[in-house]
């Protein structure tokens, strides 16, 4: 990406950025940028604080696990909206196999009675590290060390005719909640016989098989309620990127007649009015419905204060404290990082931001308190849908070997489908209990 | 990170490496641990129907579940594949922290009846082993009080169709037992807090 002054502008400038939570939703993309209160908002008394920016996987479960390791600490959890909505699971939602949003939707206030979290909901303007505050909406927060877990923006810059109002048209859904029932409902109301389009950005992206497990799900709710209709999905890279024997296995046998996977598709540009995406503006897909789902980087906070790496996307940090170089007291975690790693890194997921969010905490506060840092151990687990009924997953332990990330154990599921059963419902009760643990 | 080669093999004696100048230990048995509660719950307490809660579950059979699940003589979907990233010594760690989690006790939906009949087949066949009614781990005997229903049904589906080994003990009793008997069983280990 080259960072002139326009796409600066617009980078700094887009109200629609801001989404704290790992995955919450912003819809109004037409609404003012924030500004920042610059008065006090919470002085901060003899008590040690930590600011943890952002509600979502890595978020509440930092703030909580500080709570429970050392009750000393004051800790602040600043995120914008009142709940949270998941995007894994959103898929069945968006497919229309569930109605209820609140199965996938959690709030604060148990999670704050419990710990003694002190909820602010505001939007994070600033991360001012060389003043040791966090500047809101509402005002500012100092801090002795602030945990930021603040999820994705999109690299919208990156696709010609793009605005603030293409994602109305065009839905990316990959910020669960008002765009996953604008998705939704566009589904619904797509006569029969109509195509769906997908796109989905190169790698490194939030949640490595989502878009897979979407295609299936739209896959099934087409065949299922819209026989005549098909579904494309364009995948920016050359080849499926995860699960790949999973799902191809998934597409060939249950989709074949409604569904068609082409990869080396990165759309470059849009064209709302006529209903199209063009690919370097040699080839153009038509759809009645179109998902597209922009390249990403760090959240738009992350670039405006100064805290993404040289590739201006991604927020680099330390392996072990989650420390930012860039930012002294300043500690990153969840899909926003680029993690040192020594081959595939921890995947931009909701279970990485959980593990990583623990270590974090533990190490911010051996660090507060001057003891040893802890070396990294932690799991990623991703169950995608391929049906109403059957789901695939990845398992994946990860620890520190040599200063880097590194997974000594990687698999995914049987290729014989003889377990897709089972790892639905137990799918169903990691939803459950990870929920659980982000909200009480 | 840099580090002088002198210093990684007097970090890999001391059981440390270093980060910057930080020293970093090898992670705590609760933070091995707390990695386990994306899918068993918050120090093992799972609010998931399908998944079974650690807590308070003994050292010994949390040991002995994961070396099954590493060797595959315990089937499994995502457990197996897990335990292969992690050591015989971690797994003794994670055991060990279970054990000292308190008993996590569930409110689920079980049929009066059957837990009523299930109690009675528990005191005669199951309690030498699973004592207080399953609410105790002794030795490498699992806890049973409290577990989900649905987990309990599907671990028995696998104990039926002969995927998972049972200890001849409890086979000796389990398969004398009809098939009400067995669900009224589950209902009742469900039922206990």
């Amino acid at each position: 990406m080259t960072f002139d002054r326009r796409s600066f502008i617009k980078l700094v400038g887009s109200a629609s950025g801001l989404a704290l939570a790992g995955c919450a939703t912003t819809t109004g993309s037409g609404d003012a940028p924030a500004v920042g209160k610059t008065a006090e908002l919470m002085p901060k008394g003899s008590a040690r604080r930590v600011v943890v920016v952002g509600g979502g996987y890595g978020g509440t479960i930092a703030a909580k696990y500080i709570r429970m390791l050392d009750k000393s600490i004051e800790v602040v959890l600043v995120e914008k909206s009142k709940q949270f909505v998941s995007c894994p699971f959103s898929n069945f939602y968006i497919a229309g196999m569930t109605n209820d949003m609140n199965a996938i939707t959690i709030g604060y206030d148990k999670l704050a009675a419990n710990h003694g979290i002190k909820m602010v909901y505001a939007e994070v303007t600033q991360i001012d590290a060389a003043a040791k505050k966090v500047v809101t909406t509402e005002g500012t927060l100092a801090y002795d060390r602030c945990i930021v877990s603040p999820g994705i923006d999109f690299r919208t810059e990156e696709i010609e005719g793009y605005n603030a109002k293409t994602a109305e048209a065009f839905p990316h859904a990959w910020k669960a909640g008002a765009q996953s029932t604008l998705l939704r409902n566009q589904l619904q109301a797509m006569p029969d016989g109509g195509t769906v389009v997908m796109s989905m950005p190169l790698t490194p992206y939030r949640c490595p098989p989502g878009p897979y497990e979407r295609s299936c799900l739209i896959a099934h709710y087409l065949k299922k309620h819209k026989p005549k209709s098909k579904l494309i999905l364009l995948d920016a890279n050359p080849d499926v990127v995860s699960k790949k024997p999973l799902f191809t296995k998934a597409w060939s046998t249950y989709y074949k007649d409604n569904f068609q996977y082409i990869g080396g598709k990165k759309v470059t540009q849009v064209n709302v009015a006529g209903k199209s995406v063009s690919i370097e503006g040699i080839e153009d897909f038509k759809g009645d419905v179109i998902n597209l789902i922009p390249p990403q980087r760090a959240a738009d906070i992350m670039v405006k204060s100064g805290l993404v790496g040289d590739d201006k996307r991604w927020c680099p940090v330390d392996a072990i404290s989650f420390e930012s170089p860039k930012a002294k007291g300043v500690h990153i975690i969840g899909d926003a990082t680029a993690l040192p790693s020594d081959g595939p890194p921890m995947p931009k997921s909701g279970y990485s931001a959980n593990s990583q969010a623990k270590f974090c905490a533990q190490n911010v506060l051996n660090l507060m308190n001057g003891k040893p840092t802890v070396e990294f151990s932690g799991i990623n687990v991703c169950y995608s849908a391929i049906s109403d009924h059957e789901s695939v997953s990845i398992a994946q332990v990860f620890n520190l070997q040599n200063g880097k990330i590194k997974s000594p154990a990687t698999a995914i599921s049987p290729a014989d489908f003889s377990l897709t059963k089972a790892e639905h419902a137990y799918g169903e009760s990691w939803l459950k209990n990870i929920l659980t643990e982000m909200s009480t | 990170m840099k580090m002088k080669k002198s210093l990684v093999s007097w970090a890999l004696v001391a059981g440390c490496t270093f980060s910057g100048a930080v020293m970093a230990a090898p992670p705590t048995p609760e933070m091995l641990s707390y990695a386990c509660a994306g899918c068993h719950g918050t120090n093992g307490g799972s609010a998931g129907m399908t998944m079974p809660s650690l807590a308070s579950q003994s050292k010994a059979s949390i040991v002995d579940a994961m070396k099954k699940f590493k060797s595959g003589d315990r089937p499994s979907t995502v457990m197996g594949r897990l335990a292969k990233g992690y050591s015989d010594a971690e797994f003794a760690a994670m055991g060990e922290f279970f054990s000292k989690q308190k008993f996590h006790p569930t409110t689920q939906m079980v049929d009066a009846a059957k837990a009523k009949r299930g109690e009675e087949i528990e005191d005669a066949n199951c309690s030498r082993c699973h004592i207080d009614q399953g609410k105790d781990g002794k030795d490498d005997t699992p806890v049973m009080a409290s577990q989900w229903l649905e987990y309990l049904k599907m671990q028995a589906a696998l104990y039926d169709s002969g995927a998972r080994k049972m200890p001849k003990d409890m086979a000796d009793k389990w398969n004398k037992l009809s098939k009400e008997d067995r669900e009224a069983l589950l209902h009742f280990y469900a039922s206990v807090k």
